[in-house]
Parts: structure tokens; C-alpha cells; sequence
């Protein structure tokens, strides 16, 4: 298994769960054990990961990437204890941050449901493959403040007009995470929650009808009443 | 015993004999009783004649503390006959010794070092265990000087005339370590010419020029006096700038060379062997792995100085002829294992049993292992817990198989060292006892534990605890994943019918394999039709008629001419591929594949090339030779200009080939008119190994060097003889020595012109899936350890395609090759892994992520009613899970460390801490 196999998710719960630091060992960059050179794309998750650290507002030295080989003990070692010792200056989490466990565990929420819309919005950085240097604090401008405070600040939704949704169930059976209630005869609506921001709906949505669109950034109208879900049939109206 | 010792080292611990440690140069301490090294194989202690009861019958400490009992200090020396069909002679080589002479200062000087010395100290597991120190002050050098060939290209006493092949490479390397050592380190470089003529080096060689406070000095050297109280070495040295200059240097460190193997001598008289004059193995030029006693072979150094991924292709190469002469006899000593049944448990709830390793003392007086398994019976769905003093000896394993079967384990947890190296021994007991193998998981509490906190015993016991906890969650969450086995048609398919494709297949197919080679021309043999001898005097074209032959004569090999590939799909084992050739078009079925289909000459664009028929490529030039053309025989002045097309902007390496291709030239010339004067502008003569006797013949016989820089490319235009007005081309260069710039009127210009990844080689990357290096050449899976093989299962690599290089160096390369593939031939199925991505197809959104991220090429988008989807095949994936974590909704999940596997034991490890803050705040 590749350091690149290390999801967003799996920091997410460390920290949501209350860990203090996370600190991830992979190779040497140019050194890949497989062919995929996974480990660059290790470095961009980690760059991205410590600016939304940094944007919810816990201290981003709480995560850190170092590059070693397995047959380096000694490095490992070092690394660590440096690790151990920079967490423990910080101290607890939340402490320093002057947030208690509850609000952490809020904030890291919204942007566990984010995650899928950070691997669409930034697949091309996260897969980039840097010049190498071992200190990846070199890079610490690879995702800037600015772009991640848009990032998670101007978030996409999507959202189906009733008065254009015809209720063909094309979007419902597509949605790679069942996120779409569909009723025969009735507007399709978008279960916010669910929703991961594929855009997989709107791509599908029979040019026709275009029933979905893409918010940028504003709040999501709320889905009609229930028993105001009927289809309002294109050509019956006429 | 090596059958008992388990490595666990307590030995070492307690054996009071100190001395010096051979393994580290002697310059830190080891015990009578260790390991060798920490990559030794097998892992495991022995002890030396420096131990006091082989001395003194004192002692016997180390068999007391033993815990397996597999100390036995009564062991004699014992002869063992063992009949053998052939014998591979790999005895590598010694290194040179500059104590021979004194001018080295080495054994006098204390900051004088060998480059040995030099790599021991750079190492994590060296004397200092990685800090560079110096020997008079133990303090950390900042001004460090190498000084190359030590040993090498000296025809004085003591000294080697060859080129040792691998220290400017390896000076290299130590700077670039050195600097990431210590960023503000100086590093110093003295050096003759730069030898970076092997694949990337000469990338690597920029890298190291390019490193701030790292100096390459071109100029001879001697060593002429040590600080008395700083201990600092002065170097004195030359440059055509400022003269003879003296310079002080906290280290100096001495690029020696390779010397034959100590002993070579009896070696040779004992099995029968010729030596050559420097006193390595004397080759075979068409076969440089045989010797002149049939079933011996060699590999490796004693072949003369090869650097690591030629011994690696010799070693393959004399392993794939011994296949040769033993195919016969192949799998008569095997024996297969027979497993009982595998029961479903899929449906049975998780019961785990726990086994906690004492590893003799390693992990039990560190970690309180008793109150461990305690704690193991607490854990949920944990039905069973206990210890053992070592979990892999062979009753503990029987134990582990008896216990699942009395308790109903279906999952098994063994807590004690790193599953690299036991893994597969664990997953063989539960196999054993008839349970799935990916039931198996185990808890690292050695290296990751006792090891490390061996001063804090509470601790240490709390995070085996932690350790434990996290895999038992684990545990229950693994799902039974069947390893396939996919069958292997025993054909294999070689694509180029070159020198390197003809051995190749000739190894594999007298190895029983049917071989279906394919060669894009009329005929075969590849470039070597255009060479007619090499350095060393082999008849090319008489080689290449006698080979040819036997690949006609050969009734297992098919030979497809004027062929080009038009498909080619599969994998490992299974491979499809479409040919149409002057037999038509047909569809071969192999399991292997071999990409040998060479490399293109590089045609000229500068110097007159083409515009003027006075100037040529070296082949040309030997061409011309050869057919004793007039103009060339009686030139008067003859230039030959290295370098032509690479070593530039465009193909950033080094052709490896030509500096010998033009002393080969030169010394012909010189044969048939010893009254031409030749001259060779080069830029740095990359004669290695062996080759460099040929370049100080040339220059005993007048053949005139000048080295140009590439930034004063000398100039060629048509013009008269300055004594007689005959038309010639007027050469100009800068000559360093003479400071001055030179005009030579020559009859004749030869280019040496790079040598050009083939035409082919993008459109074969794509059929068969396979990468290419940056500079065009096919890459290899990896560079020192698997220089033969690609990194997609079943495709192998020989000859040119992989990097220039010469016949002989193709030659093992080819029979490497072979080898390797027969490792896949020789099998009736492979094995191919459990732990494999899978898809959920309603999840996938058919973005294309993970294919994108996939250089194995296991992903593959397909359409589907429902929109683009991922397909994996199974056999391609290798299990690194780099797409699960671009997969935006999850669809894609490698089996056996799934998201939900790997977050149990996120949880599991912060559920303590949990349950203990709320433990806290109930007291608090």
C-alpha cells in the first residue's frame, strides 16, 4: 500500500476523534515502490489538508508529511520524536485553538461532507506531480489561503427547479451516492445532505428540461411542500 | 542454529567481546556474537573467532540468555559434499587498497578515508549510525575533498591500468548524501575525466554539479600534509587557470577502485578457469558468462568491473544458461503443499484469537506480555488470548492452527514483529487450519514498540495495548479475498531480432519454451550488421552469421520478418498479440513478452553532415575502414569529434558507445597508415572498465586527445591545406593544454553520433503497457534491483531499448532476460494477489480520477448505460490503493484496506483515549 492511499477522511477522524497530531511517513520522493509515484500526491493532499487545518482554525503543524525509506530507522525515529515535541509545545487540541471538542467536531463535519467536492475541485493539483524537495515546507503556497478560504467559502450546490423538473428519474439513477429522492409524477429534490457536489445530476439532466442548476457560494431554496411535488407537465401547460 | 535462531539478538546484548566491526570498515566496535548486517540473510546471529570460548573455552554467556536454545558453542567444521549440475562463480571483487601506496597517506593521515569508509559513515546503520564524523575529533567535517581514481587508470605499481567503471558515480552520490547531511557542506571533487556513461548518469552528474558548494576540479593531485593540531589534510593540485595550487580539507576521501576477488588465483586453479591479464575471469566475448570449463559460470565483478545492474543482468543471464543445460531435470526436487478446505466463516460473527509474541526477551521484558493478554480478553469479540515465547517457531505455529480449530477462531491477531517479514508465515498457519489467509492480521509490537521504548516499560505495555486494540478492531472487519490463479501459456514472444532478441530467445527456447520472434526488417541482426569488430578484435559479422544460423536451425524458434505489431493486449501470462508479417497476419498467444527491438543511430544536423561527403558518423568511418576506401586510408589528417547529439539540451545523456567506438576506429586506422594523424575531440574519454588500455594505446600511438567544452564546439568549414593547398576541412578547437586555438586541416571528419531510442519504442510502450525513462529508453521496473524487467508483469527488457551499450554488455543482458521470463515460463499458473481494488458501479461517477492516477493501467473507464464506469482488471492492480484516495464518492476500494478497515482502527486507537478523558472527568 502507497502513502497515497491515505484519504482525507482518515485525518478527518483522527482529529474529529480528538487526536492531537497526525504525522504521515512515505518514501522518498523519486522513489517510488510502485510506478505511480503516489507519494507526490500524498505531499499535495497534506499541503491542502493543513490550509483547511488552518482555515477551521486549528494549528496546521498538527498534520505533517516526512519522507523516508524503510530502511532508515533512524530518520523515522528523529522525525517522530520531532513530531512528538513540536505537538506537545502546541499542546492539546483545542486548547491552544481555544475551541472545545464539540465545536472541532462541528467544524470537522462540514468539511468531512466536503471532502468528494475538494477531490473534484482540486483533482488536477492533487494529482500534480512538484519538483522534489524533501521539506515540504518549500511548498507551503501550493494551495494558498486565499484559494482554500473560496474554496470552502464558495461552495457549489446543486438544485432542481420544480418548475422544470419533469420527474424522468434520469438524475435519481445516476446519483453515485443516492442522494436524489425521486417519486413518480413528482419533483425530483436534492437531499442537501447526502449530496457530495459530483455534478454527475446536471450533466445528466436532459438538455430539455435542464432542471438543475449550479449554485455558487448561496444558500439552496428550499424543496415546494409535499403536496406541492406534482409535475407541472411541459406540454399539457401549453 | 540457524534453524532455531529467531534473530531476536539478545545475544549480542549480553556477549562482552568487543572488536572491530569488519562490516563498518573497523572503524566502530561489534560484538564476537551479531548480525552481519541489518540486510543480512537469513537474519540471524553468528558468531566469529573473536568469541572467548573458541578462544579460551570461557565464557558461554550467550547460550545461557538464549531462550530457543539455538546457541551450540561444540559446532566443528564440517565438509559437505553436495553433487551440483553447474556452478556459478560470484566471489564480486576486493576493493583496491591505497595503503600499497604511501602517498595516499592513508593508515597515516587520520582524516583520510576511503570511499568504503566513506559509505559506512554516510549510513544510518554505520559506525556513528549515520553522522558523518571524523576519526581525530569525532566532530562532523564541512569541508570534505574526493579524489578519483585511487587505484584506477595508473600503470605504476600497485596501481590498476583499467578504469574501475564505478567511482565517478559513486563520488557522486556520497556528495549529494553528504549535502543532505549537511546543507552547507563543501564538497570537493578531483577528478580525471567524468565517467557517466550509464543509464541517467549524466542527469545525476548535472544534479551534482549543480548543488551549491559542490566543486568538480579536473586535475591530477597529491596529498601533501596533514594540520598537526587540526588534523586537516592539504590536497595540492592544478588547474590550466591558476597553476599549482594548495588547498586544507577537513576529509579526504580516496575513490578507490575494484581490484580481481582476493584469492582469484586459487579460485581459477581449483575450478579450472582462465584469468586474464588484470586477473579477472577471462570472458568469452559472445558469451561472457561461461568460462572455458563447461558447467562453470560467472557473474558479477570477476567478470572485470561491472557496476550494479550489469552484475544484476549476469547473474539472471548465468542462472537462465544453467536453466539451459538443467531444464530437464527442472521441479524434480519440488515438492507442492496441500492445504485442507477453506471453511466460509463469511457468515459467523467475529471471533478473534490473540497471540502475544514474547519474542525470547525482545518484546517480554519490555512489554508486561502476561497483563497483555489479559487485556486482549477484555477486547470485544477477542474469544481468546494467550502467550507465546516465540510465535513463528514451528510449534507455535502448530499451536496457533490447533487453537483455531479447538476455540472456532475465525480471525487470528498475532502481536509480536513486522509483517514483512512474517506475514506470510502467519497467513500460511491459518491456511494450514483451513481458515481464509486475509483473516490474518498482526499487531508490530517490536519494531514499532519494544524496540523504541525500551526505557519506558509502562508505556511501552500501554501502547502494545493501544497496538492490539487497533488490529483485533481491524480483524473484524476483513473480509475472506481469494487469491486466482491465472494459468501461463508457455510461449514466449520476442520483439527485435537483434543480437540481443537472438540470445534472448535462444536461452528461452533451449529451455524447452516455444519462441515466436519478431523482426521489423528483412533479415536479422540488427544494428550489429553494421559492425564489423569490436575493441577487443571480435569478428561482428562472423558471430552474427553463426548466431543467425542457430536461431534458423532452431525448431522451437519462429522467426516473423518485415513484421509489425498491429495489437497487443493481455497480461501476465496471457498475452495476445496481432502480427502481420511477410506470413501474413496472424494472432500469437504467449505468456511472456521480451522488448528487445533495439535503438536508432542519431543523424546528424551539424558539422557539414550531409552536405559535405568528407564528414561522417563512426559507423560510416568503420564502414569505409573496413572496405579499405581510399580517401580514408590515406588521409592525412583525420578528426573525429565526440559527443554529436547528446550530452546536449535535446538527449541529455551519454551514448556510452562511442569513445570506444572511436579509439576502435582510430586504432584500425593507425594499423593500416601508421603515418595519419588522428585526432579525437572529446569531452570527457568515457573508455571505462577494461576499455581504457585501448584509449592509452591509442595515445602511445599518437593518436592526439584534445577535450573541447561544450560551450566551444570546434568549427568545421571547407578550406586549403596550409602546407600544400589541398582542399580539406578546417577543423578549429580550443586547445586547453596549449591555451591557445588550434586549426587542424583535415581530410576526413567522423561524428560520433548518439545512439537514439528506436522509432518504435513509443508505439511498443503503449501495446504493451510500459514506461519510458525521460530521455526516451525503455524504463526498466527498477534500475539496480530489476534492470531486465518491466514493472508490468511479464514483459522483460535486453539490449539497446534499455540504454546504449556494448555487445558483451547486451549479451548478458539478453541472457538476463531470459532468465527472468523463465521464472515466469517455468510456473503453470501465477498467483496473483487478493488485495486488489473492486468498484461499486452505482457509486461511480465515472470521472476518470483513478484512471488518470493508474500507471499500471489496471483502470479502465467503459460506457455503460448509465454513463462511463470504471472497470479494474484484477491481474494489473498492484494493490497501492493510490485511487481510493482520489475517488470522490467511494466507488473504488482496494480489498483487505478498505475505508472502513482502516478508520476501525482510527477509531479503535482513539477510543481509549475517549473512554479514558471521560474516566478523568468523572474523577476530576
Amino acid at each position: 500500500m502507497c502513502s497515497g492511499r491515505v484519504d482525507m477522511s482518515f485525518i478527518l477522524r483522527a482529529f474529529s476523534k480528538g487526536i492531537d497530531g497526525v504525522f504521515i511517513g512515505a518514501c522518498h520522493l523519486n522513489e517510488c515502490n510502485y510506478v505511480t509515484h503516489g507519494n507526490f500526491q500524498t505531499l499535495n493532499m497534506v499541503l491542502l489538508f493543513r490550509r483547511i487545518l488552518e482555515y477551521v482554525g486549528i494549528n496546521p503543524e498538527r498534520l505533517r508529511i516526512r519522507f523516508m525509506s524503510g530502511a532508515e530507522a533512524n530518520v523515522f525515529v528523529e522525525s517522530v520524536n520531532d513530531f512528538v515535541k513540536t505537538i506537545r509545545g502546541i499542546g492539546p487540541l483545542g486548547k491552544p485553538e481555544g475551541m472545545d471538542k464539540s465545536t472541532i467536531e462541528a467544524k470537522l463535519a462540514e468539511i468531512a461532507k466536503l471532502i468528494p467536492y475538494l477531490k473534484v475541485a482540486k483533482r488536477e493539483k492533487l494529482a500534480q506531480r512538484l519538483d522534489s524537495h524533501e521539506e515540504y515546507e518549500k511548498y507551503e503556497d501550493v494551495f494558498t489561503k486565499e484559494e482554500v478560504k473560496q474554496l470552502l467559502e464558495e461552495v457549489v450546490s446543486y438544485y432542481i427547479d420544480p418548475k422544470k423538473c419533469q420527474a424522468c428519474m434520469t438524475c435519481a439513477r445516476r446519483c453515485p451516492v443516492d442522494a436524489i429522492i425521486s417519486v413518480k409524477g413528482q419533483i425530483h429534490i436534492i437531499d442537501q445532505d447526502k449530496c457530495i457536489k459530483c455534478g454527475t445530476c446536471i450533466q445528466v439532466c436532459p438538455p430539455r428540461f435542464a432542471a438543475i442548476t449550479k449554485l455558487v457560494g448561496e444558500p439552496v431554496p428550499p424543496p415546494p411542500p409535499e403536496d406541492q411535488r406534482a409535475v407541472v407537465r411541459k406540454g399539457k401547460e401549453g | 542454529m540457524e534453524d532455531k535462531c529467531t534473530g531476536c539478538t539478545v545475544c549480542v546484548e549480553y556477549c562482552p567481546v568487543s572488536y572491530p566491526d569488519k562490516y563498518n570498515q573497523e572503524i566502530s566496535d561489534n560484538k564476537a556474537v551479531h548480525v552481519y548486517f541489518a540486510q543480512a540473510i537469513p537474519l540471524i546471529t553468528y558468531i566469529d573467532e573473536s568469541c572467548l570460548y573458541l578462544k579460551e573455552k570461557k565464557c558461554r554467556i550467550c547460550e545461557a540468555v538464549c531462550k530457543n536454545n539455538a546457541i551450540d558453542l561444540s559446532q566443528e567444521p564440517e565438509k559437505k559434499e553436495i553433487n551440483v549440475g553447474a556452478v556459478i562463480l560470484s566471489p564480486g571483487f576486493e576493493p583496491f587498497d591505497p595503503k600499497i601506496r604511501s602517498e595516499y597517506r592513508y593508515g597515516e593521515f587520520q582524516n583520510v578515508v576511503t570511499s568504503m569508509d566513506y559509505e559506512r559513515l554516510l549510513c544510518s546503520t554505520g559506525p556513528y549510525g549515520g553522522e558523518i564524523l571524523r576519526a581525530s575529533d569525532r566532530k562532523h567535517p564541512h569541508n570534505i575533498a574526493w579524489i578519483q581514481c585511487v587505484g584506477s587508470r595508473q600503470v605504476i605499481e600497485g596501481g590498476n591500468s583499467y578504469c574501475s567503471a564505478v567511482c565517478c558515480t559513486y563520488t557522486q552520490k556520497q556528495a549529494i548524501l553528504t549535502k543532505d547531511h549537511d546543507a552547507d557542506a563543501k564538497c570537493t571533487i578531483f577528478h580525471n575525466d567524468i565517467r557517466a556513461y550509464g543509464k541517467d548518469f549524466e542527469r545525476f552528474y548535472q544534479r551534482t554539479e549543480n548543488l551549491p558548494g559542490v566543486r568538480f576540479i579536473r586535475s591530477y593531485t597529491s596529498i601533501v600534509r596533514e594540520d598537526p593540531i587540526t588534523k586537516n589534510v592539504t590536497v595540492r593540485y592544478s588547474t590550466f587557470d591558476e597553476g599549482v595550487k594548495e588547498e586544507e580539507f577537513d576529509m579526504v576521501v580516496l575513490s578507490i577502485g575494484m581490484d580481481p576477488p582476493k584469492d582469484v588465483e586459487e579460485m581459477a586453479k581449483k575450478f579450472g578457469f582462465e584469468l586474464e591479464p588484470h586477473g579477472f575471469c577471462r570472458l568469452d566475448p559472445t558469451n561472457p558468462m561461461i568460462t572455458n570449463r563447461p558447467g562453470i559460470f560467472v557473474s558479477g565483478a570477476l567478470q572485470g568491473t561491472l557496476d550494479i545492474p550489469e552484475s544484476v543482468f549476469s547473474a539472471s543471464g548465468a542462472g537462465s544458461q544453467i536453466g539451459e543445460m538443467l531444464a530437464y531435470r527442472r521441479g524434480n526436487l519440488a515438492r507442492e503443499r496441500i492445504y485442507p478446505p477453506e471453511k466460509d466463516l463469511s457468515q459467523e460473527e467475529p471471533r478473534v484469537g490473540v497471540f502475544v509474541c514474547h519474542c525470547g526477551a525482545n518484546i517480554g521484558r519490555i512489554v508486561n506480555v502476561p497483563e497483555t493478554v489479559e487485556y486482549c480478553k477484555t477486547l470485544p469479540n477477542v474469544v481468546y488470548a494467550q502467550e507465546q515465547l516465540f510465535s513463528c517457531a514451528t510449534n507455535s505455529a502448530k499451536e496457533i492452527t490447533d487453537m483455531i480449530q479447538e476455540k472456532g477462531l475465525n480471525r487470528v491477531v498475532v502481536a509480536a514483529c513486522s509483517p514483512r517479514t512474517l506475514e506470510p508465515l502467519f497467513r500460511d498457519t491459518l491456511r494450514e487450519a483451513g481458515i481464509n489467509q486475509y483473516y490474518y492480521e498482526m499487531a508490530n509490537i517490536r519494531e514499532h514498540n519494544s524496540w523504541v521504548h525500551s526505557k519506558e516499560k509502562e508505556e511501552a505495555t500501554q501502547k502494545a495495548h493501544d497496538l492490539i486494540r487497533m488490529s483485533v478492531a481491524r480483524a473484524c472487519e476483513l473480509e475472506p479475498l481469494q487469491e486466482f490463479d491465472l494459468p501461463v501459456d508457455k510461449r514466449a514472444l520476442i520483439v527485435g531480432g537483434g543480437i540481443a532478441g537472438m540470445n534472448c530467445a535462444l536461452s528461452i527456447a533451449n529451455q524447452g519454451h516455444e519462441v515466436y520472434l519478431v523482426e521489423k526488417d528483412a533479415e536479422l541482426g540488427g544494428i550489429a550488421r553494421k559492425i564489423h569488430t569490436t575493441l577487443e578484435g571480435l569478428d561482428v559479422q562472423a558471430y552474427l552469421k553463426e548466431l543467425i544460423e542457430k536461431i534458423y536451425q532452431h525448431p522451437l524458434i519462429h522467426v516473423y520478418h518485415n513484421a509489425t505489431i498491429t495489437e497487443a493486449t493481455g497480461y501476465v501470462g496471457n498475452f495476445l498479440t496481432k502480427v502481420t508479417s511477410e506470413r501474413g497476419a496472424v494472432e500469437i498467444k504467449h505468456g511472456a513478452s521480451v522488448i528487445a527491438i533495439g535503438s536508432d543511430l542519431y543523424t546528424p544536423t551539424e558539422y557539414l553532415y550531409g552536405e559535405d561527403e568528407r564528414v561522417m558518423t563512426h559507423l560510416e568511418l568503420e564502414e569505409k575502414i573496413v572496405n579499405e576506401d581510399e580517401k580514408v586510408l590515406n588521409a592525412q589528417n583525420l578528426v573525429m569529434i565526440q559527443c554529436v547529439g547528446c550530452r546536449n539540451e535535446d538527449r541529455n545523456y551519454c551514448s556510452r558507445i562511442c569513445c570506444s567506438e572511436s579509439v576502435k576506429n582510430a586504432l584500425l586506422l593507425k594499423e593500416k597508415n601508421p603515418k595519419m594523424d588522428i585526432y579525437i575531440l572529446f569531452r570527457d574519454m568515457r573508455t571505462y572498465g577494461f576499455k581504457e588500455d585501448y584509449y592509452r594505446e591509442a595515445a602511445n600511438r599518437d593518436v592526439k586527445f584534445i577535450r573541447y567544452e561544450p560551450q566551444e564546439k570546434p568549427q568545421i568549414e571547407p578550406g586549403e591545406g596550409e602546407e600544400d593547398g589541398r582542399p580539406v576541412l578546417k577543423v578549429t578547437v580550443m586547445d586547453y593544454v596549449l591555451g591557445d586555438q588550434l586549426v587542424i586541416d583535415a581530410d576526413i571528419v567522423a561524428l560520433a553520433a548518439a545512439v537514439i531510442p528506436s522509432a518504435a519504442t513509443k508505439e511498443m510502450a503503449n501495446f504493451f503497457k510500459v514506461t519510458l525513462s525521460p530521455d526516451g529508453f525503455f524504463k526498466e521496473a527498477h534500475v539496480k534491483l530489476r534492470p531486465v524487467e518491466f514493472a508490468t508483469d511479464g514483459v522483460y527488457l535486453c539490449g539497446m531499448a534499455h540504454y546504449p551499450k556494448f555487445i558483451q554488455e547486451t549479451i548478458n543482458q539478453a541472457y538476463g532476460a531470459a532468465g527472468r521470463a523463465l521464472t515466469l515460463l517455468a510456473n503453470d499458473i501465477v498467483v496473483a494477489s487478493g488485495s486488489v481494488c473492486v468498484v461499486d458501479e452505482k457509486r461511480c461517477m465515472g470521472c476518470g480520477a483513478c484512471v488518470e492516477v493508474c500507471t499500471y493501467g489496471a483502470l479502465e473507464l467503459r460506457d455503460t448505460k448509465q454513463g462511463k464506469k470504471v472497470v479494474v482488471n484484477p491481474v494489473l492492480c498492484k494493490g497501492d490503493g493510490l485511487c481510493n484516495s482520489k475517488c470522490p464518492t467511494g466507488a473504488i476500494s482496494l480489498k483487505h484496506y478498505t475505508d472502513d478497515e482502516i478508520l476501525s482502527e482510527i477509531d479503535a486507537l482513539l477510543q481509549e483515549e475517549e473512554s479514558s478523558q471521560q474516566n478523568d472527568a468523572a474523577v476530576g
